[in-house]
C-alpha cells in the first residue's frame, strides 16, 4: 500500500523537479535576443496549449471512434466487424505517424491547423482504445450478460449497466496509452502549423539553440509523464468498485 | 409477498437450431401444476435446460405455444415476461460491480418500483434467505462465500415477487453441505411462498429432494417418465430411467418416507427404579431400560435381568435412536448402529416404539407393487 502510493507520487513529483530544474536553469542564464524570442512565458505557454489541446482533440477523436466501433463489434449481429475493424487500426498503428501527417496535409492542401492534425494522429492512436474495448467487452462473463436478460434487462440495459461497466478498466487502460501515445505525437503537429512543444525542439535544432532544444524536449517528456499518470488517475477513479 | 405460482403448461414445443437435422427439443407437452416444484433432470446435453430457457424465452420455440397461467408468453414482450418469472442460474450470477442489495433490487427497479418500495423489498428478501441486512447489504458479490452468493441469487430472483421461478441447476456449484442447506431452505421457502418452479439438475438426489414431480428427460428432451418421486424409484418407467435413477432406488425412496408414516412396533420396557423381578419378560429376549421421564437408556438381556439386584447400570446402552421426523433411511442407519431395532423417541425424547427391518422391508415392497 505504501509502497504503491510511493510510486503513485513519485511520477508527478519527478516530473515538477525535472521541468522546474530546467526551467530555473533556463531562466537563470543569461539569453540571446534570439532565445527570448521563444523562450518567454507567453510563448511557452502558448506552445503548452497547443500542445494539449492536440492530446484533448485526439483522444475525445479516438474515445468517440473507437468506443461505439468496439461496442458495435461485440455485438452478436456484428462479430464479423471486428477483425475488419481491428485490421483498420492496425495499419493506423503500423504506418509512421509523421508519413501519415504529412501526406493528410498535402492530400488536405489546407493551411494545416490543429483540425489537420488531429485526424491522422486519432488514426494513429486509435488501436489501443478499440482493441481494449473489444476484448474488455468479449471477456465480460457470457453468464452475466445470462442472468442480466433473464431477469428481464433489454439488451441495451445489459451492455449500458453489464458488459459496459465491467469492460470500463481495460477500456481505461486502453485509453491511457492512446493518451501517451497522443502525447508524443502532437509533438509533430508543428510540421502543419499546429504548434506544440515540437516547435520549440524544431527551432532549437535548426537554429542550434541548445537551451530551447532542452526545454522543448523537457517540456514535451514532462507533459506526457503527467498525461500517463493523469490517466492512472482516471483508472483508478472511475474503475468499477467491487472488481478489486 | 401474496403472488402464488401459476400453472405453465408446454404445448407440443419444438426446438430446431438452423442448419441441424434433429431437434434441440422434440415436441414437448407438460403441464407443470401451479404451487409445485417440478424438477427435470437428465444427462448433459439432453435439452433440459434448452427447454426451460424456453419457458421465459431466452431461447424462442421454433413450434408449439407456451401459457404461464393462462397467459400465452409467446405473445408478451420478452422483456416484460422475464421480470414476470423469477430466474436464478449456477454460481447465482450475480453483478459483481452491484452491491448485494443492488443485485437484488435489480429486477424490482427495472418493474419501475419507487426507491423506498424497493430498498424494504431489499431488506425482506435478505431476511428471508437469512442475510443480515446491516452486514451484508453494501457488500460486493465478490466478499461472500458461495453459499451466500447462491442465496442472494435466490433472493434476487424472488424479489419482485414472480409466480414462477426457473432455476437452472442453482445449487450446482457449493460444496455438498452447503448444498444440502440451500437445499433445505428452497424446501422452508417454498413451503411459505407456494411458487411454481421449475428446477434444472443432473444430480438425481438433488431431484428426488426437491421435487414434488420429477421429469426424467432424455435426448431431444424427450419426457422418459414425469411422476413423483417415489414412484419413479419404486417402479422406472424404463431401463433408461433405471440408469439414471442408479444404485441405490430402494434407499433413495426410503428418504421419502417419515418414520411417523409407518406403524412401530414394541418393546417390553422397564422404568429404571423397577424391581428387576417384577418385570414382565413376556417370552421377549431383552428388556428396554426408560428413566424417569420414559426416555430410554439401556437393553437388558434376560439373563442379566434374572441376578440383578437394581435395573440401574446393568444392560448395553442404548447407542443410537430416531425420531418420529426422522426417515426411514435414518431408521435404517439407527438400526446397524443398533444391531437390531431402532427405537423411536417423541418430541421430548420419550421413547414411543420400535422399528425393525422387517417393517422397513414391507414397506418398500409395497411402494413397488403400488406404483
Amino acid at each position: 500500500m505504501t509502497a504503491e502510493r510511493i510510486r503513485f507520487w513519485a511520477q508527478p513529483l519527478a516530473v515538477l523537479l525535472i521541468v522546474g530544474g530546467v526551467l530555473a536553469w533556463v531562466f537563470s542564464s543569461t539569453l540571446t535576443a534570439t532565445e527570448k524570442s521563444t523562450l518567454n512565458a507567453s510563448s511557452l505557454l502558448q506552445a503548452l496549449a497547443d500542445h494539449l489541446l492536440m492530446t484533448i482533440v485526439v483522444t475525445a477523436i479516438v474515445v468517440l471512434v473507437a468506443v461505439p466501433a468496439g461496442v458495435v463489434a461485440t455485438r452478436p449481429w456484428a462479430r464479423w466487424l471486428a477483425p475488419v475493424f481491428l485490421a483498420v487500426a492496425n495499419v493506423g498503428q503500423a504506418a509512421p505517424a509523421l508519413g501519415v501527417l504529412v501526406l493528410w496535409f498535402l492530400f488536405t492542401g489546407a493551411s494545416g491547423g490543429l483540425w489537420v492534425a488531429a485526424l491522422p494522429l486519432a488514426f494513429y492512436s486509435l488501436l489501443p482504445v478499440l482493441r481494449n474495448t473489444i476484448v474488455g467487452l468479449q471477456q465480460v462473463d457470457p453468464s452475466l450478460v445470462d442472468a442480466g436478460r433473464g431477469i428481464g434487462m433489454s439488451a441495451s440495459g445489459v451492455l449500458w449497466r453489464v458488459e459496459f461497466p465491467l469492460a470500463t478498466p481495460l477500456i481505461l487502460a486502453g485509453l491511457r496509452t492512446s493518451l501517451v501515445l497522443a502525447v508524443g505525437t502532437a509533438t509533430f503537429g508543428l510540421f502543419v502549423n499546429a504548434g506544440g512543444f515540437g516547435l520549440l525542439i524544431d527551432t532549437g535544432y535548426k537554429l542550434n539553440l541548445m537551451k530551447v532544444l532542452v526545454t522543448g524536449s523537457a517540456l514535451a517528456a514532462g507533459l506526457a509523464l503527467l498525461v500517463d499518470w493523469v490517466g492512472a488517475v482516471i483508472e483508478q477513479w472511475f474503475g468499477p468498485k467491487g472488481l478489486r | 409477498m401474496a403472488e402464488k405460482g401459476s400453472e405453465i403448461r408446454l404445448d407440443h414445443v419444438t426446438k430446431r437450431y438452423p442448419g441441424q437435422k434433429v431437434a434441440a427439443v422434440d415436441d414437448f407437452s407438460m403441464v407443470v401444476p401451479a404451487g409445485q416444484i417440478v424438477v427435470f433432470v437428465g444427462p448433459s446435453g439432453c435439452g433440459k435446460t434448452t427447454t426451460m430457457r424456453m419457458i421465459n424465452r431466452l431461447i424462442e420455440p421454433t413450434s408449439g405455444t407456451i401459457t404461464i397461467g393462462g397467459e400465452d408468453a409467446l405473445r408478451i414482450d420478452p422483456d416484460e415476461l422475464r421480470r414476470r418469472v423469477g430466474y436464478a442460474i449456477q454460481q447465482a450470477g450475480l453483478f459483481p460491480h452491484f452491491t448485494v442489495a443492488q443485485n437484488i433490487g435489480v429486477v424490482p427497479g427495472l418493474l419501475g418500483w419507487d426507491k423506498k418500495k424497493v430498498d424494504a423489498r431489499v431488506e425482506e428478501m435478505m431476511d428471508l434467505v437469512g442475510l443480515d441486512p446491516g452486514e451484508f447489504a453494501g457488500r460486493f458479490p465478490r466478499q461472500l462465500s458461495g453459499g451466500q452468493q447462491q442465496r442472494v441469487g435466490v433472493a434476487r430472483a424472488l424479489a419482485a415477487d414472480p409466480p414462477v421461478l426457473l432455476m437452472d441447476e442453482p445449487f450446482g456449484a457449493v460444496d455438498p453441505i452447503t448444498r444440502g442447506h440451500l437445499q433445505d431452505e428452497l424446501l422452508r421457502l417454498q413451503g411459505e411462498l407456494h411458487k411454481t418452479i421449475v428446477f434444472v439438475t443432473h444430480d438425481f438426489d438433488e431431484a428426488v429432494k426437491l421435487g414434488d414431480r420429477i421429469a426424467v428427460l432424455g435426448d431431444r428432451s424427450t419426457i422418459l417418465q414425469y411422476d413423483t418421486p417415489d414412484a419413479i424409484l419404486a417402479n422406472p418407467a424404463d431401463d433408461t430411467v433405471a440408469g439414471f435413477v442408479g444404485a441405490g432406488a430402494s434407499l433413495k425412496a426410503l428418504t421419502l418416507l417419515r418414520v411417523r408414516d409407518v406403524e412401530l412396533g414394541t418393546a417390553v420396557t422397564a422404568r429404571v427404579d423397577a424391581q428387576p423381578s417384577t418385570v414382565d419378560i413376556d417370552g421377549e429376549r431383552f428388556v428396554l431400560v426408560l428413566d424417569q421421564r420414559d426416555r430410554p437408556l439401556r437393553w437388558v438381556h434376560q439373563n442379566e435381568l434374572r441376578h440383578a439386584s437394581s435395573l440401574a447400570g446393568i444392560g448395553r446402552p442404548v447407542q443410537d435412536s430416531v425420531t418420529l421426523q426422522s426417515t426411514l433411511r435414518d431408521a435404517l442407519e439407527a438400526m446397524v448402529n443398533e444391531g437390531g431395532r431402532a427405537i423411536v423417541t417423541g418430541s421430548r425424547g420419550e421413547y414411543v416404539g420400535t422399528l425393525d427391518l422387517t417393517t422397513v422391508t414391507e414397506v418398500v415392497q409395497r411402494l413397488r407393487a403400488s406404483a
